[in-house]
């Protein structure tokens, strides 16, 4: 909404500029996004006062003057105007203006002589002509340098205001008024109207019958004849344009500036062009069409409620009227309409048709249902004041329902329970005065609040006490804080989460956020099999992009698209890490299950200063990372195991569990991932599932007694089949070495020289430890010829 | 020079003394002069060895000495013996004193050698970053941790009766219109701020109270462009109580923005709208840029709008079965981004989720 001050002055008086009226509004609540300054159209036109006329040296009729326009500003100015002179005050139009009538103001060469703008006679400037018979001549009060408009009594502030949904109220000038009396306890005054009684009633004219009473709840019509359609006087236009909209002709513009002021939106018809005179609310036929005003044929369907006459449609009810009943040169009788429409339905029809309108808006937030005749009134009136022509006796007014005052019970111990104040009732009585808020005073605790209707947003009491708050100004009430138990903390989840945070960042991982939502093209990227379960997705019906259409079910192509992005811009060492949910459908239930992931991807290499090579990033690194976390968690019983994964190379991918649940893999990316991803090195991931994760980490750790009795060091060097994973060589090593054995280490892992084909040496460190006393030699080493016996035994190992 | 350092009585012997006892003191004394010069030449650790070697060793010369004593006579012996000792006593700490010196000396050369380049750059230690985002969003939750709140979570993908209806949203109010939302179906959608989050922790806690919670989370809405990204962070509050006064949420915000702005902070509230909460009110602090003097970052205003809060509706509370006439609540929401961009000055909420790594790097 466009608030222009000077208008606003009408209803009320105003003690304070415009810039500290917006901020006690925007403290109030109506808050005011700008103050914009208004020139009645005459932005870029300034006094000036001439200073020097001489003739043009080229051109007899012309004069070059040298023209002052404040602040040492000297503008030179080609004129051919009559009534030149020194001293004079002078419209000037500079560079970039654009005059009413449309012409845009430019530097220009006259015959050799370049005029730095335009002086401005009064039509030029769209005002009635002062007889000056050439260039408008200003008073002498004016001041150079000034907008023009300052002169003309045309200079204006408009608040731009930023409505909350609540207060679609103020959406009309008076009731912004009535705002404005309330903050600065001035007086509000209503618009009067009064209507000369012609001589025919309404009803002989016309006959309004709503067929839908659901969806309009009422409908005045009356009837102004005798008018002549013509431009609109230039207050009103000024007062239009500063609330922006366009001037159209006195009858239309009537209807936009009683809207403006008042809130209900108003429809002029020519009367004439009504088939049979009369109205019909109902819902539009099936197929039936409408020219609106905008020249669009609309096509309309049941849902949309319309304005009928004796043939069909002749306005979309309550966004846009038909163009075959418009108001025109030639109109001589008027039918306004003033109705109420229900909201949601208007919603509806101008969503469905695209069309929004200030008359669709302002239903849509709702009208004052008693408002309707007021303003069909104040319309009337003005019609009558500024086209002429009469206005017929009373008003059709088809008003099945009644509208009363909501009565509210206001309790002053609930006002300061809520506002942690101390109120007295006459405190919040003086608030109720400045609203003009009737009330009774009920048993000295309460108060019973009339609340007018134009406020639809008060129903309760809450509502009421909101605004004992924001008048009694939310700067006064107390600070304080509140008492009572607590119970603070994380929960178990959350504090895993904050150590997982932690230990990646530790181990050098830099954390990245991506989008829950991802392409479903990514599946064919990831090389997921159709049948995947990931492909089961939760899909959003109104994405913004493809790129953004399901839900995602891991974070691995997140993960992916950062490290190209980052390749893609020469960051190509990368350790990355992401913590977020990914979304699962479940069968039978509404939400999808959203397990919390961790996934992890590595690349590059990693940087250890000038005096070490850089080290590249391989599986082990990251298995490292991998094994590191869970240890620090406290899941010692973990197994990552050769496994699948689709997206993963397949010799190089392993599976994770905890005490035999699945809870992630590990791998290294697949060559044709990495080729859709546009990645060139290698590349190692791995994705957990923290809630399994959660569930199995340990609360509480034991500490361990530090040995007092030395502990004794074996190698052991074996060679075992290529294929034979290390991990069971170190089962049967533990399994083996019994409750003595407490450290197993595997420092060397070699093929080839003296090694044969098909086999490897893994060497191992073994630590024996008793923990009661000193271990001889012989004691260990008969553990070590057990351990060494099994190892034959069951591995087949040969021992080096 | 010598006799200083021999001592005094050492050469006054007496007449008494016979010949070959004044020979072995002679002899000692040449000893003695020579170890000193041989001593006084030496250069490193190894020549000081040789030289207590060659005297005071086994085979050395004042051993010799000593084991030629037994030719003297008897009653002899005790005084050369003692005269002898005192020699070797003084030649160690000579030695000793000489050793001490020379290790300094190699030490001092050693440690000359040794100088490096201390301007070279360090080995990186390699540690990681945490996103700025969840930087500010811990620095939140320690806040309202020590203020006695617990952390809530919710689901992203949430039902219309909890993301609406339940904060008194009904399917047509105008105030959806704000909030244009992703649907994934009829009933389900992303949801669009934390507050959901509210009604389900007071459906778990009715009818018990206190409830303190914030919840820190994403939300979703249809909206893309310099600055709006379709999913983003808030964090919402809630206490539910007997006795909370809007007093109790000024106080509360107060706190919180002078823990997370600085200590000079200064908050101001405006009304405003929001369906599940009246009163209602947005949030300033005093810019932190200016003080509330007005610069770019608070476009001269002098404050900076971080959250939306108010008191509980008396509706949200009765949906979820509590007697708004004997308990009642606050409740506040902010938005993470704009805090971060506040808090460290970035002017592009895009950056915030392309995870350049040169821009993660900076936190």
């Amino acid at each position: 909404m466009r608030v222009s001050y000077n208008w606003l002055k009408e209803y009320v008086e105003v003690d304070r500029n415009p810039v500290d009226l917006a901020a006690a509004l925007t403290q109030a609540g109506i808050a005011v996004e700008q103050v914009e300054e208004y020139h009645g159209g005459l932005e870029g036109v300034v006094i000036g006062r001439i200073m020097d006329i001489e003739p043009h040296p080229h051109a007899e009729h012309l004069k070059v003057c040298k023209v002052s326009i404040g602040a040492n500003s000297l503008l030179t100015l080609v004129s051919g105007a009559p009534n030149l002179a020194c001293g004079i005050l002078v419209p000037v139009a500079v560079e970039g203006a654009v005059l009413p009538g449309g012409k845009a103001i430019t530097n220009t060469v006259f015959r050799g002589i370049l005029s730095q703008g335009m002086l401005c006679s009064a039509v030029e400037l769209g005002l009635p002509d002062d007889g000056s018979g050439g260039i408008m001549v200003l008073p002498g009060t004016a001041q150079e340098g000034l907008p023009v408009s300052a002169c003309l009594g045309l200079a204006d502030s408009v608040m731009v205001l930023e409505l909350t949904p609540n207060r679609a109220d103020c959406l009309a000038m008076v009731n912004v008024a009535r705002e404005v009396a309330a903050i600065t306890g001035s007086s509000f005054k209503p618009p009067e109207t009064i209507l000369e009684p012609g001589s025919k009633d309404a009803a002989e004219y016309t006959k309004v019958d709503i067929l839908e009473p659901e969806l309009c709840q009422r409908y005045v019509a009356k009837i102004i004849e005798g008018v002549t359609v013509g431009p609109s006087p230039a207050w009103m236009r000024h007062r239009l344009e500063a609330a922006g909209i366009r001037s159209i002709n006195n009858i239309v513009d009537v209807t936009n500036y009683v809207m403006l002021e008042m809130g209900q939106p108003l429809h002029a018809f020519d009367y004439h062009t009504l088939a049979e005179g009369r109205i019909e609310v109902r819902r539009a036929r099936t197929g039936e069409e409408i020219i609106s005003l905008d020249g669009v044929t609309r096509v309309l369907d049941p849902e949309m409620l319309v304005i009928a006459d004796g043939s069909g449609p002749v306005a979309i009810a309550g966004v846009m009227g038909g163009l075959a009943t418009e108001i025109t040169g030639t109109t001589t009788t008027v039918l306004l309409e003033s109705a109420h429409f229900h909201p949601q339905s208007i919603r509806k029809t101008s969503r469905r048709l695209s069309l929004r309108s200030e008359s669709s808006m302002r239903f849509e937030k709702g009208v004052d249902l008693a408002g309707c005749r007021a303003a069909a009134d104040r319309a009337a009136q003005l019609m009558v004041m500024i086209g002429g022509g009469r206005v017929a006796q009373g008003a059709v007014d088809v008003f099945p329902g009644e509208v009363k005052p909501v009565m509210v019970n206001l309790r002053i111990r609930r006002v300061n329970e809520i506002l942690g104040t101390t109120l007295t009732m006459d405190e919040v009585a003086s608030i109720m005065d400045r609203l003009s808020f009737p009330y009774r005073v009920q048993e000295g605790l309460a108060l019973v609040v009339s609340v007018p209707t134009y406020r639809g947003d008060i129903g309760k009491e809450i509502d009421l006490i909101e605004e004992v708050a924001r008048l009694y100004g939310y700067h006064l009430i107390p600070s304080t804080l509140p008492h009572g138990p607590v119970n603070a903390g994380r929960t178990r989840s959350q504090r895993l989460e904050d150590r997982c945070h932690t230990l990646l960042e530790a181990m050098g991982l830099t954390e990245v956020i991506t989008y829950s939502f991802i392409n479903p093209s990514a599946f064919d990227r990831l090389q997921l099999p159709p049948e995947h379960p990931w492909r089961t997705v939760v899909e959003i019906r109104n994405p913004l992009s493809e790129e953004q259409r399901v839900m995602r079910p891991t974070l691995l192509h997140g993960l992916l698209e950062v490290a190209a992005r980052n390749t893609n811009r020469r960051m190509g060492n990368l350790a990355l890490f992401e913590i977020g949910r990914a979304f699962v459908p479940q069968k039978g239930k509404q939400l999808p299950d959203e397990p919390l992931k961790l996934g992890v991807v590595a690349t590059g290499e990693i940087d250890r200063g000038w005096q070490e090579k850089p080290l590249a990033v391989d599986f082990y690194m990251l298995k490292g990372v991998l094994e590191e976390l869970l240890g620090r968690l406290g899941l010692d019983d973990y197994d990552i195991r050769r496994g699948e994964h689709p997206s993963c190379h397949p010799g190089r991918t392993g599976k994770v569990s905890l005490n035999g649940t699945e809870v992630g893999f590990i791998g290294e990316l697949h060559p044709a991932v990495m080729e859709e991803y546009g990645l060139t090195r290698r590349c190692y991931v791995f994705e957990l599932d923290l809630g399994h994760v959660a569930a199995q980490a340990a609360d509480y750790r034991f500490y361990k007694a530090i040995p007092r009795f030395p502990s004794v060091t074996r190698d052991v060097a074996l060679l075992v089949d290529q294929t034979l994973p290390a991990s069971d060589v170190e089962r049967v090593i533990i399994g083996a070495g019994g409750p003595l054995l407490q450290q197993v280490r595997l420092f060397d892992v070699y093929q080839g020289g003296q090694v044969p084909p098909g086999k490897r040496s893994l060497a191992y460190s073994l630590m024996f430890q008793n923990m009661e006393k000193t271990l001889t030699d012989g004691e260990v080493n008969a553990i070590m010829q057990v351990i060494r016996t099994t190892l034959v035994e069951t591995l087949g190992a040969e021992l080096r | 020079m010598l006799s200083s350092l021999m001592g005094e009585g050492f050469f006054y012997l007496g007449n008494d003394c016979d010949k070959e006892e004044q020979a072995v003191y002679t002899k000692l004394a040449e000893l003695r002069e020579m170890a000193k010069q041989l001593i006084e030449k030496a250069s490193t650790c190894e020549e000081l060895e040789d030289i207590r070697v060659k005297i005071l060793g086994k085979k050395g010369e004042l051993t010799q000495i000593l084991r030629s004593l037994g030719e003297l006579p008897p009653e002899e012996r005790p005084l050369v013996g003692q005269k002898a000792n005192e020699i070797r006593d003084d030649l160690e700490k000579h030695l000793g004193e000489a050793l001490l010196a020379i290790r300094r000396t190699e030490q001092q050369v050693r440690l000359d050698r040794e100088t490096i380049d201390i301007t070279l750059p360090g080995r990186p230690p390699g540690l990681g970053r945490r996103h700025p985002l969840t930087q500010v969003v811990d620095q939140i939750k320690e806040i309202f941790i020590g203020m006695g709140y617990s952390i809530a979570e919710g689901p992203e993908v949430e039902s219309d009766y909890y993301n609406f209806e339940a904060l008194n949203l009904p399917r047509e109010h105008p105030a959806r219109d704000m909030q244009d939302s992703f649907y994934i179906s009829e009933e389900v959608l992303l949801r669009t701020h934390t507050s959901p989050v509210q009604v389900r922790t007071m459906e778990r806690m009715y009818p018990e109270v206190p409830i303190r919670i914030i919840c820190p989370g994403k939300v979703y809405r249809r909206d893309d462009d310099a600055t709006h990204s379709p999913m983003f962070h808030q964090v919402e509050g809630l206490l539910v109580d007997y006795r909370v006064t809007m007093a109790d949420l000024k106080g509360t915000l107060l706190a919180f923005a002078r823990q997370m702005f600085g200590g000079d902070r200064q908050i101001r509230l405006r009304p405003s709208f929001f369906p599940f909460t009246e009163p209602s009110a947005e949030v300033d602090i005093s810019c932190m840029m200016c003080g509330g003097s007005g610069c770019r970052v608070c476009s001269n205003t002098g404050w900076l709008e971080i959250l939306g809060c108010g008191m509980v509706h008396p509706q949200v509370l009765a949906n979820v079965g509590y007697d708004p006439e004997k308990v009642n609540g606050f409740a506040f929401g902010m938005g993470v981004e704009r805090i971060t961009m506040l808090k460290y000055g970035i002017d592009d909420l895009r950056l915030l989720f392309e995870n350049d790594l040169r821009f993660l790097a900076q936190f």
